[in-house]
């Protein structure tokens, strides 16, 4: 095996590869998380709603999402789903990044329901006398939600959210099998073109520990920062 | 739909096999109960380094399992299929590079359950085995793991819903596996990817749903256990 070759990674063709590589995988990691915490809420308000059918609802997305490996999610939304839409829609999609668009939906999708699942034992640790106490003030379903459960659950929620954050992180990889240029499918690239695999990896596995680590020094200072309330 | 299951079911199931090498769903469970098996020893024998009270076993344990849960599983994998031949000397096939791929991420995960385990028991029980003169590895092999590992027993299943679900990252290095066997199938078919990749999903929907409502049924039966022993020693107390 020939040695180290730092230059590689610093300059040339193959350190831009790796590097454009690194942005589309951020990105998906925004794109993703902003997706899905909207999504997370809906389902953790379905499934603590008053009314069964809607419970049961969000059941199901639950479970169905998170029983399912997340590379048949991806494998589903890049070759089945497209083929389910409109001839005029589907050209258009198909015109546009339709791997970045399918990979986004598939982990936004799969993330919501860990989310969820944390969000609602969030709102679960609110003790129930603070809903009844704002349902007697008057206050809808909905409107006890959002001024006083949520300002207080997503509190203790912030730390597990943040966990699943970095999960998303991780899970951001398996975009390569539906040909996303992130990180790792650049980084396979390298390796194929340059035959340099220690230094391809070693950048690819750097980047994503890099990552991670901020992601989890950002949950200790949360912890530190906004310590949990005991009653 | 029909008929798309009944052409391909038998390839579905066990890929190739008896004509060829094994593979489909067949090949998913068995690698995924093979990884877990294997990478349960390992995943103690880490969480007891993280927990032991040396420190050059500590440090190097703790920092192969925090890198090992800082990157992707396709990381560990791409480390494995282009490592492995390296060292060994010779080509590894798909099957061993995914096993041990698989057996190393998930130790580093098992550790952290291990390690919970044992934190989570009151440090009286360690105290008092050693009082009553047992070494560490005894007070440790004899005490604290036995009541550890019970409580993890939800946990693991929940390991092994997990590592079903990591088996599909197979696919990538070309592993016969069960997501792979979807695409060869799509491939043949190619006018019905929805339906196909639909069948997969809800494939791996039955087996991982299935355990994962064992895991909660162990779990209450073992709260419920907890509940009557906490009982139990109050009444006596």
């Amino acid at each position: 095996m020939p040695a180290f070759d730092f230059s590689l990674l610093l300059t040339g063709r193959y350190h831009d590869m790796l590097v454009a590589g690194l942005a589309l995988s951020l990105q998906l990691l925004a794109a993703s998380l902003l997706l899905a915490l909207p999504i997370a809420l809906v389902v953790a308000l379905l499934r603590l709603a008053p009314l069964a059918p809607l419970r049961w609802l969000g059941f199901a997305y639950v479970e169905t999402i998170r029983n399912i490996p997340l590379l048949a999610h991806m494998l589903f939304w890049y070759f089945g789903a497209p083929e389910l839409l409109p001839e005029g829609l589907k050209q258009r999609l198909y015109a546009g990044p339709v791997e970045a668009i399918s990979g986004v939906i598939a982990l936004a999708l799969y993330t919501a329901a860990y989310m969820a699942e944390d969000l609602r034992s969030g709102i679960r640790a609110i003790p129930a006398v603070q809903m009844e106490a704002g349902r007697a003030l008057g206050f809808g379903f909905l409107a006890t939600m959002r001024r006083v459960i949520l300002p207080q659950a997503l509190r203790v929620t912030v730390p597990p959210l943040i966990s699943q954050t970095l999960n998303l992180w991780k899970n951001t990889s398996i975009a390569t099998v539906i040909g996303v240029a992130e990180l790792m499918y650049q980084a396979g690239r390298v390796e194929s073109e340059s035959f340099r695999s220690s230094e391809a990896f070693a950048f690819a596995t750097a980047a994503y520990l890099t990552v991670s680590l901020a992601i989890t020094g950002l949950a200790a200072w949360y912890h530190h920062r906004y310590p949990v309330r005991t009653a | 739909m029909i008929e798309l299951i009944d052409t391909y079911w038998l390839y579905f199931l066990v890929g190739q096999y008896p004509n060829g090498p094994l593979g489909g769903l067949a090949l998913t469970v068995i690698l995924a109960a093979l990884g877990l098996v294997l990478a349960l020893p390992l995943g103690i024998a880490f969480g007891l380094a993280r927990v032991s009270p040396w420190r050059w076993l500590r440090w190097p344990v703790t920092a192969l399992v925090f890198v090992v849960r800082g990157v992707p599983l396709l990381m560990v994998i791409f480390w494995a299929y282009f490592f492995l031949p390296s060292v060994t000397g010779h080509k590894t096939d798909q099957f061993t590079t995914m096993l041990i791929a698989l057996v190393v991420f998930d130790a580093a995960y098992l550790a952290e359950i291990v390690r919970a385990g044992i934190r989570g028991l009151p440090r009286g029980q360690m105290e008092c085995a050693r009082s009553l003169g047992l070494s560490y590895g005894r007070a440790m092999r004899l005490v604290v793991l036995p009541q550890a590992l019970r409580s993890m027993l939800p946990s693991l299943v929940n390991q092994f819903v997990s590592t079903i679900k990591e088996t599909s990252l197979g696919y990538i290095i070309g592993l016969a596996e069960v997501s792979f066997i979807a695409t060869q199938i799509n491939t043949q078919v190619f006018t019905r990817p929805a339906e196909v990749y639909g069948i997969l999903g809800l494939t791996y929907f039955i087996l991982c749903f299935g355990l994962s409502r064992l895991a909660y049924a162990l779990e209450r039966r073992l709260a419920r256990r907890g509940a009557s022993a906490a009982a139990a020693r109050e009444v006596s107390a």
